[in-house]
């Protein structure tokens, strides 16, 4: 990148972000809003706290996950991680029946799904991407690609064969935690999520060096001395909670993570984490905000926001991918 | 591969279709069918049979030869092996033909609503070509790839477009293919598809020299442009007719013609009859073992596809890899 295009220095950027994500919160809290003050600060409350943390959370994980795969293209939904997230829930019902699932804390059930998750999902992921180390080192990335879509559908289907033969009861309950979005999010899980990001959040900002070596690629992270799997293997974990999260409260978005990711680091020109994650994590949450509230203050209807994000993001996605593949 | 082995299987397919017409909540048996069976009314099991039972055995065997034929006929135009009607965008935009008849004119006889959705289906194909025409670098990979996005697209604006028209539940029922609600004169239209496949069977050795490349066939003799232009047509016309009847069959088309070529090789004319009786025998089987798994409730052909097909089309995309390094 020449630097002469580098108009604006990261730092203005990232303020410039903040700024703006500030003023749409501002305007999501108050524009339109009739009847008491306490009530609606608290209703929309919710539903910007979740978006924040669900923003968070999808840009997060995004970044980290191309960070490790060194690739722009993929996702952890792209590669049916929230797909998986889904058929465990599915799966635990299924096996313990939804009386035990549903009379568990909600804290311990989310560890137990997280924890579940993390290993399925590190042993699939760990053998998709060292799995051919035999010979080729590398599997060519459009392959994976195409493996995690099928994987994707092949969750979904299986999921949606397990939820027909569970009985009706128990299908309710699966149904309760796997079907939320923006509008109706359950207060205590969100307590519970917010509580874990900031855990992770922890954890991860005091590796944030170590990613920047990981994105220069395996051989050259060995090289400078980080214990490259052991690295990975972390990120995977933290990647996993994060999309569990995300997944949890909202359901999946499977194009969002990639278009912020790829915006962020359009905008910011920089590889260092410190600036990417934060600058992925503003235009999240103000994308959601500000889309949020055009869907509801403009065309008058909740809910239908994923649809759209799946449509421009599927529609970046086709265009990185023709113009990935043109170069 | 000795002659008789086709014959074979056509059997075989025939004896999985006589046990699909007794698979079932409503006892028909022969038994019930010939009377003298106590307490069974011979004239209900008949109906049953004919109104039933017989329709949809017929609709799976022409609905799984149909797609599976749309499959190989897909592979050959696009000249890749990962490619099928619902990896290509044709199935998707067939769907939102399906709703925007069901929104704009829901009087539309059944004839205009496929008239329409094939329309769609064939500017989806059209505009999954154009894209990739811009891919110059030709990764086979990237072709499904491609066809799978623009399939989400376009899913992405049939979704945006029913939810505001409370057509969601609809576009769900077009989405995953579902045999249970196929009865006498609901399902004629498969019949369509049937003649279709047969014009392919006719093309066969045109489709066959176009999947040489359009500098090939043109040195051949062929007038390559219309050859696609027929494969295309038919391809989204069996599609419509497909999804209109009886909902989307995801994968059929890819894994069958890719199990068929492993052992029959490429030529069309030789393959197609194989693809044709294996699709129909697949789906068949499928449908039977939906049909028994929570008897007496069933699970819809379409997730008992997706189930099978994924894991048989990640079986060979991952083989692939490992032969082709």
């Amino acid at each position: 990148m020449p630097a002469d295009r580098r108009i604006l220095s990261p730092m203005v950027v990232l303020g410039g972000l903040s700024a703006l994500t500030l003023l749409s919160i501002t305007l999501f809290m108050t524009l339109g809003a009739r009847g008491k003050w306490d009530f609606i600060l608290a209703f929309r409350g919710t539903k910007i706290a979740a978006m924040v943390l669900v923003g968070y959370a999808v840009a997060v994980s995004t970044v980290l996950f191309q960070t490790i795969t060194n690739n722009r293209i993929l996702t952890p939904s792209v590669m049916g991680f929230d797909h998986l997230y889904r058929m465990i829930q599915t799966l635990l019902v299924f096996q313990f029946g939804s009386g035990l699932v549903a009379s568990l804390d909600p804290r311990l059930r989310f560890g137990v799904e997280v924890a579940s998750m993390v290993v399925f999902s590190g042993l699939l992921y760990w053998w998709l991407f060292n799995g051919a180390g035999r010979g080729d080192n590398r599997r060519s990335l459009h392959l994976l690609l195409l493996v995690g879509i099928v994987f994707g559908v092949l969750f979904r289907s299986l999921t949606s064969f397990l939820q027909r033969i569970l009985d009706p009861n128990a299908f309710l309950t699966v149904q309760d935690r796997l079907f939320a979005n923006f509008n109706r999010v359950d207060v205590e899980l969100l307590t519970v999520s917010a509580l874990v990001v900031l855990a992770v959040s922890l954890v991860g900002w005091r590796w944030r060096r170590t990613f920047d070596v990981l994105a220069l690629g395996r051989d050259a992270a060995i090289n400078l001395g980080v214990e490259h799997r052991r690295a990975v293997m972390a990120v995977l974990v933290m990647v996993s909670i994060l999309v569990s999260v995300s997944t949890a409260l909202v359901g999946p978005i499977t194009f969002f993570g990639l278009l912020v990711a790829n915006l962020a680091y359009l905008v910011v020109r920089s590889h260092r984490h410190a600036l990417i994650l934060p600058a992925a994590v503003l235009l999240a949450v103000l994308t959601l905000v500000t889309g949020q509230l055009v869907l509801e203050r403009v065309f008058g209807y909740n809910a239908a926001l994923s649809i759209v994000i799946e449509f421009v993001g599927g529609l970046a996605f086709l265009f990185i991918l023709v113009r990935g593949s043109a170069r | 591969m000795p002659i008789a082995t086709l014959p074979l299987a056509t059997v075989g397919i025939g004896l999985l279709a006589v046990w699909s017409l007794f698979v079932g909540v409503s006892d028909v048996s022969l038994a019930t069918l010939f009377g003298g069976a106590p307490g069974g009314a011979p004239d209900q099991a008949t109906q049953v049979l004919l109104v039933s039972r017989l329709p949809r055995t017929l609709a799976l065997i022409l609905a799984g030869a149909a797609m599976a034929v749309s499959g190989l006929l897909l592979q050959m135009l696009v000249r890749n092996r990962f490619v099928e009607p619902s990896t290509a965008g044709t199935a998707e935009s067939a769907i939102f033909g399906m709703m925007m008849v069901s929104l704009l004119a829901p009087e539309m006889p059944v004839f205009g609503r496929m008239a329409v959705a094939s329309l769609c289906a064939l500017a989806g194909t059209g505009l999954f070509l154009a894209i990739l025409r811009q891919v110059p670098l030709r990764s086979p990979l990237v072709v499904p790839l491609v066809g799978i996005m623009l399939g989400g697209v376009i899913t992405a604006m049939t979704e945006f477009v029913a939810y505001r028209q409370d057509l969601i539940q609809s576009v769900r029922g077009w989405e995953t293919g579902d045999f249970s609600a196929i009865l006498l004169g609901r399902y004629e239209l498969l019949w369509l598809s049937a003649a279709l496949t047969g014009v392919a069977y006719l093309a066969a050795d045109r489709f066959t020299v176009a999947g040489m490349g359009r500098d090939v066939a043109t040195n051949l003799g062929i007038d390559h442009r219309k050859v696609m232009a027929l494969g295309l047509v038919i391809v989204s016309m069996t599609t419509a007719a497909v999804i209109a009847t009886c909902g989307m069959i995801p994968f059929l088309g890819l894994i069958v013609p890719n199990v068929v070529s492993l052992v029959r090789g490429d030529n069309m004319r030789g393959s197609l009859p194989w693809v044709a009786v294996m699709g129909a025998g697949l789906v068949l089987a499928c449908d039977i073992a939906g049909r028994l798994v929570i008897h007496p409730y069933e699970i819809p052909i379409g997730t008992m596809m997706g189930v099978i097909g994924s894991a048989l089309f990640l079986y060979l995309l991952l083989r692939r890899n490992g032969h082709a390094g």
